[in-house]
């Protein structure tokens, strides 16, 4: 046989060989090792980016440290404040001091004991400007921390906070082991989390081990969760029919739809972020409400939803919330009124019409340009013109942290507590005030208000009377919020999706 | 004669380090050119929260509160020493980054082009061999395909398709080095490599029905028919020996690009090579990372053309003589 021929045999075989091979083992299940049949692969798109939980904001980040860390405060799967590692709390009667009793026997990963000295130290160190706390802002009522024993924290407030409760949970105000710092943290995680740090290679995966000596009631059912980084969501769905990732969060609704139809079991969330068009009524014509009107009357909400999302969300007031939800139909324009837009340009002696420089990212989210472009389309009818500027993410945050636009087609993060969500933005003191664009007297008034009232039917009055003042001067347009959508294979079971995203209730799933 | 060949290597010396040199410069000033840095990169817009006391902590810690100048010069100063900057996002020195990225893509470049020769070759030659027939037409349609088909189009179908199909997809699983499980690994690799691989074979395919062609119409050809050598071994030996030279080139090109890593193809299939890290590194702002990675790309095609110009003495006895 000529040599040419031969090979091109031989190639071919080897190719045919590997192939097969790959047929063969590709089977098998994800979990390889002693802990077969008892690992949980997680599909995730990317690399936690830090795992210092008090600077961690990247969804993966949060997530896997989620589960190493423990808070003083947890929320159960309806976003009530339940306890954590503190398992009860009082609030004085004047509303300045909060006392917490801590859970005892609790122990952190390295098996040092927890106690009220490392939340002193915790507390105090995400106090500090110098630590770079990105939650710092949510103990801003926290005068002091005492530990006057081992059991117990006494945080002395400058005034009432019911809001504090709810921002204590999450996991960027995660308690960590006294004098432990962020340099040994990045390498050794130690907390009193459900699972502990088995394994990671970098940009690859993450292998959490379950903690036996966790303080929960019904421990972790797997031994060990993978987090297993796949860039493209369409890939992950691809690794979950072939049988190699087990569970995922899955953020774009296309995505989502092709794996419901691949046969992949897809559980809905609505979310507690919102999209929004962001208006900085600072700025010139923005700054008389009834362009602001105009705006949020010539907008139908549904539409951008249909176009930019394939439908796939609700359209949403400002706080999005379960407890605290606003009601949509409950603003000045609940549908597109073109003829009431028209009048409330009249109204401001714009009837030529306006232009607003607007800033889009490209790429942070997957809806933003068709988003823009709808919105865009749609104002042109009330000659409200959308001067769309379309930047790279890095470009848009600077853009956005500097408050450098008329109107910013945004996706912004909503949080259990509307206090939390807003609060930072709407009072005139807030860390986003200036970003936000928009402050009065009688927002200050309520937010002090919701803070100051611990019942939460008086608190759910409060906030509706913050939501309709949002709405009423159309501070900003808020237009629907999306899914995300839970992705999981045959046997997965006791997941609980949650609307603020977390991925807390691993510890309750079984691989099956 | 010894001196000309001294002056010749120094002067590929000094052209490669100025080379290197212009690479680092112009990577330092694009990346600070670009708004963001690694504060706003990881914080995003919650950086907008941050007190100006609590920016300051964060800039000595990234190292941004250094003059650009200082910065520019205790990199460059530091990879002397073998230092190529820490990614504090890995917790890893850029050079362990490196040393498990670039394996990996010197790897899928190599099976890339064998696969991409496999295919570009033997077609370019049948095409050429008689041109304006239905062969010559295939081998067109093969080389129009390779370079309109999008890789990332094509690296979704087959993944999906035989994720779907036929339950098949080692991508799937954790990555494994041929060190690991050789098997897997391979299995990892094929299907990247053929994606990547298709593309390269229609520039190669091109390139290589070109120069056939040419020397198909040179006298020498026509005289060892003449002379009565055996078609197959005119076409091997006399044709293509002598076509050679722009298809090393055009691989040699090829394979260059293929170092600084295939990102697209890459993210899909999940394969951790150097083009994934440049992008995670640019993703997050992380100066050090880009720069040091960019720069051992940048070296590696240096290299590559060093060893393209050595093929040529080896394949051509005319590139020797002179």
């Amino acid at each position: 046989m000529p040599r040419g021929r031969l090979s091109a045999i031989g190639v071919t075989s080897a190719l045919v060989i590997a192939l097969a091979g790959c047929s063969s083992s590709s089977g098998s299940p994800a979990g390889t090792g002693p802990a077969a049949g008892k690992t949980l692969v997680v599909g995730v798109t990317s690399d936690p980016d830090t795992f210092f939980p008090w600077k961690a904001t990247q969804f993966t980040a949060v997530n896997v440290l989620q589960n190493l860390y423990g808070t003083l405060t947890e929320f159960d799967k309806d976003l009530n404040v339940v306890p954590g590692l503190a398992e009860s709390w009082k609030t004085s009667d004047d509303g300045r001091k909060l006392t917490l009793k801590l859970r005892q026997g609790v122990t952190f990963g390295d098996g040092s004991a927890f106690d009220s000295e490392d939340v002193k130290w915790s507390l105090d160190q995400i106090m500090a400007p110098a630590t770079a706390a990105v939650a710092r802002a949510s103990l801003s009522s926290v005068k002091s921390v005492t530990a006057p024993d081992p059991s117990t924290v006494v945080l002395e407030l400058t005034g009432p906070d019911a809001a504090l409760p709810a921002n204590l949970a999450t996991v960027n105000l995660a308690m960590l082991s006294t004098g432990a710092t962020e340099a040994e943290l990045s390498t050794r995680p130690n907390g009193t989390g459900p699972f502990t740090l088995r394994s990671r290679t970098a940009s690859q995966s993450i292998t959490l081990a379950r903690n036996d000596r966790w303080w929960g009631a019904d421990k972790p059912k797997v031994s060990a969760i993978e987090f297993r980084v796949i860039p493209d969501e369409s890939s992950i769905v691809a690794a979950m029919q072939s049988g190699n990732v087990q569970l995922t969060v899955l953020n774009d609704p296309l995505v989502a739809r092709t794996a419901q139809a691949a046969g992949v079991g897809l559980t809905r969330t609505p979310q507690l972020n919102y999209h929004v068009l962001q208006l900085n009524a600072r700025r010139g014509e923005l700054a008389d409400v009834n362009v602001r009107l105009a705006i949020q009357c010539a907008i139908d909400r549904k539409q951008v939803l249909d176009t930019a999302a394939l439908g796939e969300g609700e359209v949403v007031g400002p706080i999005t919330s379960p407890a605290f939800k606003s009601d949509p139909a409950r603003r000045p324009c609940p549908a597109r009124d073109l003829a009431k837009a028209a009048e409330y340009l009249g109204k401001a002696g714009k009837s030529g019409g306006v232009t607003l420089k607007t800033i889009v990212s490209q790429g942070e989210y997957a809806t933003s340009v068709n988003e823009a472009q709808n919105l865009k389309a749609q104002l042109a009818e009330a000659k409200i013109n959308l001067e769309l500027e379309v930047l790279e993410s890095g470009a848009y945050v600077d853009r956005w942290n500097a408050a450098d636009f008329d109107a910013a087609v945004a996706l912004n993060g909503g949080r259990p507590d509307p206090d939390g969500s807003y609060g930072r933005y709407f009072t005139s003191g807030g860390n986003f005030n200036r970003v936000a664009g928009y402050s009065s007297p009688e927002l200050d008034k309520l937010f002090a208000d919701g803070k100051a009232t611990t019942d939460q039917a008086a608190r759910k009055a409060i906030y509706d009377q913050v939501s309709a003042h949002l709405e009423d001067n159309a501070v900003w347009i808020w237009l629907f919020s999306g899914y995300t959508y839970t992705a999981t294979t045959a046997g997965v079971r006791g997941f609980v999706p949650m609307a603020n995203g977390s991925l807390q209730y691993l510890r309750t799933t079984s691989a099956g | 004669m010894r001196g000309f060949v001294r002056n010749r290597v120094v002067r590929r010396v000094a052209s490669t380090v100025g080379t290197l040199f212009g690479v680092a410069v112009l990577v330092f000033v694009m990346l600070r050119a670009i708004p963001g840095d690694q504060i706003t990169a990881g914080l995003g817009t919650e950086a907008a929260g941050l007190t100006p006391a609590q920016l300051q902590a964060l800039e000595r810690y990234y190292g941004l509160d250094q003059p650009l100048v200082t910065q520019f010069f205790t990199w460059l100063g530091n990879l002397f020493t073998g230092n190529l900057g820490y990614s504090a996002r890995n917790q890893q020195s850029v050079l362990e980054l490196t040393l498990h990225s670039l394996p990996v893509t010197v790897e899928l470049a190599v099976l890339s082009i064998v696969l991409a020769l496999l295919i570009g070759v033997p077609l370019g030659t049948l095409a050429a061999s008689r041109a304006g027939s239905p062969r010559d037409a295939a081998g067109q349609i093969v080389s129009l395909a390779g370079l309109s088909i999008p890789s990332f189009l094509l690296a979704t179908t087959l993944l999906s398709v035989l994720s779907a199909s036929f339950g098949f997809n080692p991508n799937g699983r954790a990555f494994a080095t041929p060190a690991e499980d050789p098997l897997l690994n391979l299995q990892q690799m094929i299907l990247p490599a053929l994606v990547l691989g298709f593309g390269i074979a229609a520039p190669i395919l091109r390139t290589t029905r070109a120069a056939v062609l040419e020397v198909r119409s040179e006298d020498f050809v026509r005289t060892a028919r003449a002379k009565g050598v055996p078609e197959r071994r005119l076409q091997v030996r006399h044709v293509l020996g002598n076509a050679l030279v722009p298809i090393v080139t055009m691989t040699g090109l090829q394979f260059g690009y293929l170092l600084g890593g295939a990102v697209v193809v890459e993210q899909i299939f999940s394969v951790p090579g150097i083009g994934r890290q440049v992008l995670l590194g640019i993703q997050q702002k992380e100066y050090a990372v880009v720069q040091s990675t960019v720069l051992v790309i940048a070296l590696a095609f240096v290299l590559v053309n060093l060893l393209t110009d050595a093929l040529y003495r080896i394949v051509d006895p005319r590139v020797r003589a002179s």
